[in-house]
């Protein structure tokens, strides 16, 4: 490559972008990286040493930690399908072009743009125990007094499901928009040339809709996984993990080993396995759109 | 197999747009009419109610006696070609093929039987895996023929398949429809605002001008008896020149006014144009085509003098646009009329090569057996 005139000023250009990149991005996961392989905490007399894989193997030795990559697991195998299936019906129906649509539009986004935190403090207040929470409240109603009042947030096997309740509610708006722009961009002859091939409107969907929205699909999906392993937000203002761990995830479990237990190292190492896992996603989806992208 | 009525059809727009008016017509069994008109006169739109894609706003159109103006596309079993193919893009060309017959849930051995079968019709062949981004104009649109033609399907309508294609194919793709057309019989509505195509594929060419329906007839009717001004101008390339002239009676013999020139008309004219007895000392429009001009002999005493505009050589044939003493009329509708700026020029269309220039002075005469007459108001005078 020839140094010329442009290359120079371009490096000048990008100059501020790359070192905010190298500053806060590369260089922390490099001394993530780094401080895995040690036994570093924070506070501690003891001088550092170079342990190898110990803390890796320690973190799956660590039901705590097993327990938080499950319920991570468990989490995306429950939200993004669910979540993704109720954005493409939203977006289906905000397709039609019936009346409204700007308004419905703009309601169901909206969640989307609260901060997590303020969600997570009202939805707290939704799941309030006792009959007069709102969630029991209305349970109640809805069952016709069959429902009996639970805490939700401090029930084993409740809190999950709570939790996943709120998340979709506060993702689906996302998801629904991307799609929704998908969906204008296919364009209708494709719909009146399946008509007069004699589809109706399901095999419409399955046959014109779906394929051409396998793109967004896909991005909306990946998105939102990569949102679920990091769930941490909801986790760590409603029930701390508990109880008995049901709610705890790999984000908590990282937070609460570096900086309520000083275990940096185990920390780090806890970073980077999850930093493996979602680029190993990432590398899925784009080995599922690759092939796609070249036709499209 | 079937018939396709249109009565008293109408189709508006939401805000005010009439896009048909009153249109009836009546296209028959195996027939292959040929709808044709300049861009936005609703050529489309007509199709478009045809297959179901669009309301019809009163009338009714049937299809072989039953009424379908409420009846989904899904059940008319109708096949169009559109305009941009509307080929499913995510699908290869057998999955494109094999569509409107896997909706009919057939099996799937006849339908590898018929996918084969349309395959070598049109030369798909090799491109069956294919998707049809990986294909050019010509197979794409042989793709969007053959998922037409691959069903039985009662009525075949094609919305200007041909316009994205390069001369020589359109040349060779409209025989292969035409031969099509032909073997399998099927009704065919096929739209085009090219005028050329109308008159080599039509059987009949319906005329529609502004939502109006001009004139419907074989192509020849439509060439040498064009029912209004219109239609002459719009049909044949160039189209019919259309002069301003009187009709002047002296001594009892009837003559046209043409400018300063007095052209008596001779008696077979008269003839077989009566209706002009009742026209005498009106002001009325003569159309001629270009190419029943010619270059007035020595002797001619019937010349008009004309200097050259300009000229399109083509080779086999050059036309001439000429300046003259003749008023022409501007036909406002005809896109070649939009073109040329406000006094059109008298255009001549002569075989073989000539070398005339820009500003040259000629001399012309006119094929008088080869005129049509126009009343003022643009209607044929028979
Ligand atoms: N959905 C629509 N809403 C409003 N006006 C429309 C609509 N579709 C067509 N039109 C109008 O109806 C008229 C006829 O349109 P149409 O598409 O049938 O023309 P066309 O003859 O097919 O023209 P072209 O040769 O350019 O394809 C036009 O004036 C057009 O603007
Ligand atoms: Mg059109």
């Amino acid at each position: 490559m020839r140094l010329n005139d442009q290359t120079t000023s371009a490096l000048l250009l990008v100059t501020p972008a790359l070192l905010g990149l190298l500053l806060f991005i590369l260089l922390p996961f490099a001394t993530a990286l780094v401080l895995a392989f040690t036994d570093l905490r924070l506070g501690s007399p003891l001088a550092v040493n170079f342990v190898g894989t110990d803390q890796f193997l320690s973190l799956f030795n660590d039901p705590d930690f097993i327990r938080a990559l499950l319920n991570n697991l468990l989490f995306a195998a429950v939200v993004v399908p669910l979540q993704t299936i109720l954005a493409l019906a939203l977006a289906l129906l905000l397709n039609r072009g019936l009346p409204g649509t700007v308004a419905f539009r703009t309601l169901f986004f909206m969640p989307v743009v609260f901060p997590m935190s303020l969600v997570a403090v009202i939805w707290s207040l939704i799941y309030a125990p006792g009959e007069n929470g709102m969630m029991n409240a209305f349970l109640q109603w809805a069952s016709f007094g069959l429902w009996e009042a639970k805490d939700f947030l401090r029930d084993p096997l409740l809190a999950m499901p709570a939790i996943m309740l709120l998340s979709i509610w506060q993702g689906v708006g996302f998801q629904m928009v991307i799609l929704l722009a998908g969906l204008q961009g296919i364009p209708q002859t494709l719909y009146e040339a399946a008509a007069l091939d004699g589809a109706g409107r399901w095999r419409q969907l399955l046959h014109i809709t779906l394929p051409q929205l396998r793109n967004p699909l896909i991005f909306v999906m990946l998105v939102t996984t990569i949102l679920a392993f990091r769930l941490f937000d909801q986790v760590q203002i409603m029930t701390r993990g508990g109880p008995e761990n049901a709610t705890t995830t790999v984000v908590y479990e990282t937070v609460q080993a570096a900086f309520a237990r000083q275990q940096v190292a185990l920390a780090s190492a806890m970073t980077v396995v999850f930093f493996l896992l979602v680029l190993s996603i990432t590398w899925l989806q784009r080995r599922f759109t690759h092939h796609e992208r070249e036709v499209a | 197999m079937a018939t396709i009525e249109f009565d008293n059809v109408c189709k508006s727009f939401g805000d005010g747009i009439n896009a048909i008016h009153e249109l009836n017509l009546k296209v028959d069994d195996g027939e292959l009419m040929v709808l044709v008109g300049p861009s936005g006169c609703g050529k489309s739109t007509l199709l478009r109610m045809t297959a179901g894609l669009e309301e019809v706003s009163s009338g009714e159109i049937r299809i072989d006696d039953r009424v379908v103006n409420h009846t989904p596309p899904q059940q008319r079993n109708v096949a169009m070609v559109f305009q941009n193919y509307a080929l499913y893009p995510h699908m290869t060309v057998r999955g494109n093929l094999e569509f409107p017959l896997r909706m009919q849930k057939q099996p799937a051995n006849r339908i590898e039987a018929s996918v084969k079968r349309i395959a070598e019709m049109l030369d798909l062949s090799p491109l069956l895996d294919r998707k049809p981004k990986a294909l050019s104009g010509g197979q794409r649109q042989r793709v969007a023929m053959g998922r037409a033609i691959i069903r039985e399907a009662d009525i075949f309508l094609m919305d200007e398949p041909l316009s994205n294609l390069d001369a020589r194919l359109r040349v060779e793709i409209r025989g292969e429809i035409a031969q099509l057309q032909r073997e399998l019989a099927i009704t065919t509505l096929y739209v085009t605002h090219d005028q050329a195509e109308a008159m080599t594929l039509g059987q009949r060419v319906a005329i529609i001008d502004q939502g109006l329906l001009q004139q419907v007839g074989s192509p020849q009717e439509i060439y040498e008896r064009p029912n209004n001004s219109f239609v002459a101008g719009f049909i044949g390339s160039p189209g019919m020149n259309l002069i301003q002239a009187s009709l002047s009676s002296e001594r009892g013999e009837i003559g046209l006014r043409l400018g300063s020139k007095r052209l008596p008309l001779p008696q077979p004219v008269l003839a077989s144009y009566p209706g002009l007895a009742s026209h005498r000392e009106e002001r009325l429009l003569v159309g001629i085509r270009p190419h029943a001009i010619h270059l007035a002999h020595a002797d001619s005493t019937q010349h008009l003098a004309a200097r050259v505009c300009a000229v399109e050589a083509m080779g086999h044939e050059t036309i001439l646009h000429l300046d003259t003493e003749l008023i022409m009329h501007a036909n406002p509708k005809t896109a070649a009329d939009k073109a040329r700026e406000n006094q059109p020029h008298l255009l001549v269309q002569l075989n073989g090569h000539h070398n005339f220039r820009v500003g040259d002075q000629l001399r012309i005469e006119l094929g008088i057996g080869k005129l049509c007459f126009f009343d003022a108001d643009g209607r044929a005078i028979g």
